[in-house]
């Protein structure tokens, strides 16, 4: 079990993504997963055995080790990477489980379980809004617990069994600061991608249903029974459900070319 | 996720590079992601543990590091080498891009005469004209930029290329100014000169790249003014000469018909 593990999953996200999220992917994996992996890791490497405080006092360098870094930065960072790309996984789970669907049923149900339509939109969305809550709560955990994102040279500390106020110095603060402003950054970089297709994803289904609208009040739908309703897939948006409750009336409706009607039956 | 995930996406864009962009991948990763994570690292390795201090004065140590280290090479190389990669990405996603289009076209009957199938549309090979000329373009000038970027910094921060064998520092909480020793200073000479030497190679290439393409681009638009210059009512005699030609052959269709059986 590696970071691989978390790599390939993340890959077959990539298939359903938009293309603001195949950037953010993409930014994930190489200045966020790749730069903690090959650099980030080694420089926490030796954090407590080079942590010296100016004192002999058994323990005391324990307790103000623990005091000062109740989580080490690079730990929580790597919880914060798998945190902000699980819910991409949102996604892959909800298209494998409108491909099972179909299996089950034998018959088409979905005009492409991997069409950014319907229920995958919400998942979409969904994913889209836990991702950027993941990425604000771990960026104010790390302000909240280490006072900043500046990591000092020298600490002081005069937890028992430290007898006085002794000074602690931490090792390789500038370059531990170095790298916390990095994720810092690449975290907002994320945060803001995150926002932006949010927001166009948004903007786009409101443009595409007035559009839908302003055409419906050109057309004759000639139908007026209440239990049917006309739907339109394969378009962004969150489109009605056909539901063929009345089967046993006559309906005729005049057919679109480019509308696919769908039986969503109720046996589900 | 390491340097070999790296080298597969970087290694995707190898298709549609030049012969120089082809070269310098191949510079990138074997003379230098190669060498950084063989051999960097275990030079590296023991960096700070044996850093010694004369001094027994706790903290002073750390502190002195820290001065003279505010980050240490291999990480910087590191970083150095994502950032050099990555503009390669611009290309693959443009690429990308432009075969979603295709794609596209094809399936709404557009481009059917130019492939057979959407595998042939995967497997064509992208020439570097048009708009993914100047996407090729920006990505190499980010490349040097980068490169330029990263060694300048390299230089500033340990004040040359050359690590010396004992440091002196007199910084809180040294009492007095003291002698620090790095480990293996001449060893990390010499890595650190041939992986800026790979650097100085990489930067020559891209700029040979550059001016490449440039000149490639100049020969073709002085080919296409020198071919309008040499013809220049062309098209207009083209057309003339084809209206003449159905004047004379319906002219020849009357006489045939005009002769009696």
């Amino acid at each position: 079990m590696s970071w691989m593990l978390l790599r390939d999953l993340l890959s077959g996200a990539n298939k359903y993504s938009t293309g603001i999220g195949r950037i953010w992917l993409v930014i994930v994996f190489i200045f966020r997963l790749l730069v903690y992996i090959v650099a980030a890791e080694h420089v926490w490497k030796d954090e407590q055995k080079e942590f010296e405080c100016n004192i002999r006092q058994p323990g005391c360098e324990n307790v103000c080790f623990d005091y000062f870094f109740p989580i080490s930065q690079v730990r929580l960072w790597s919880l914060h990477l798998i945190m902000v790309s699980t819910p991409s996984l949102l996604v892959v789970l909800h298209v494998a489980y409108c491909e099972g669907r179909e299996k089950r049923h034998r018959k088409k149900l979905y005009v492409s379980p991997g069409t950014m339509d319907g229920g995958l939109w919400y998942t979409y969305l969904i994913s889209l809004i836990v991702k950027n809550g993941f990425e604000i709560g771990f960026l104010l955990l790390f302000y909240k617990l280490y006072d900043g994102f500046n990591v000092p040279y020298l600490m002081k500390c005069d937890l028992k069994p430290c007898p006085n106020t002794v000074d602690c110095f931490i090792s390789k603060p500038t370059e531990k600061t170095i790298f916390t402003f990095f994720l810092v950054i690449t975290s907002c970089l994320c945060i803001v991608l995150n926002f932006t297709e949010l927001s166009l994803l948004v903007l786009r289904c409101f443009i595409k249903c007035c559009l839908q609208e302003y055409s419906k009040t050109f057309e004759s739908s000639g139908c007026e029974c209440h239990h049917l309703k006309y739907v339109e897939c394969g378009e962004i948006g969150a489109p009605r459900l056909l539901q063929s409750h009345c089967s046993s009336f006559d309906i005729s409706i005049p057919q679109k070319p480019e509308a696919k009607l769908l039986c969503n039956s109720q046996e589900d | 996720m390491d340097w070999g995930t790296l080298h597969t996406v970087i290694g995707g864009v190898n298709k549609h590079s030049t012969s120089i962009g082809k070269v310098w991948i191949t510079v990138i990763f074997i003379f230098r992601v190669m060498i950084l994570v063989v051999a960097a690292h275990e030079v590296w390795g023991d960096e700070q543990e044996d850093f010694v201090c004369n001094t027994l004065q706790p903290g002073c140590k750390n502190v002195c590091y820290d001065h003279f280290f505010p980050v240490s090479h291999i990480r910087l190389w590191a970083l150095q080498l994502i950032f050099v990669s990555t503009p390669a990405l611009l290309v693959a996603m443009h690429v990308a891009y432009y075969r979603h289009e295709t794609v596209r076209k094809f399936r709404h009957g557009e481009r059917t005469n130019e492939f057979k199938d959407l595998e042939d549309i995967k497997r064509q090979k992208v020439r570097i004209e048009g708009s993914l000329w100047w996407t090729y373009t920006s990505s190499i000038f980010f490349r040097i930029i980068f490169e330029a970027g990263f060694m300048y910094v390299f230089y500033f921060l340990y004040n040359g290329y050359h690590l010396p064998w004992v440091l002196k520092c007199g910084i809180d909480p040294c009492p007095n100014l003291v002698d620090c020793f790095i480990s293996r200073p001449t060893e990390k000479t010499v890595f650190t000169v041939f992986m800026i030497s790979a650097s100085v190679i990489c930067m020559l290439l891209n700029v040979a790249e550059l001016c490449y393409l440039l000149l490639k681009v100049c020969f073709r638009r002085s080919k296409r003014t020198q071919t309008q210059r040499n013809h220049p009512n062309h098209a207009l005699k083209e057309s003339t000469q084809n209206e003449m030609n159905e004047l004379i052959s319906d002219r020849g269709q009357n006489a045939i018909t005009g002769f009696p059986s």
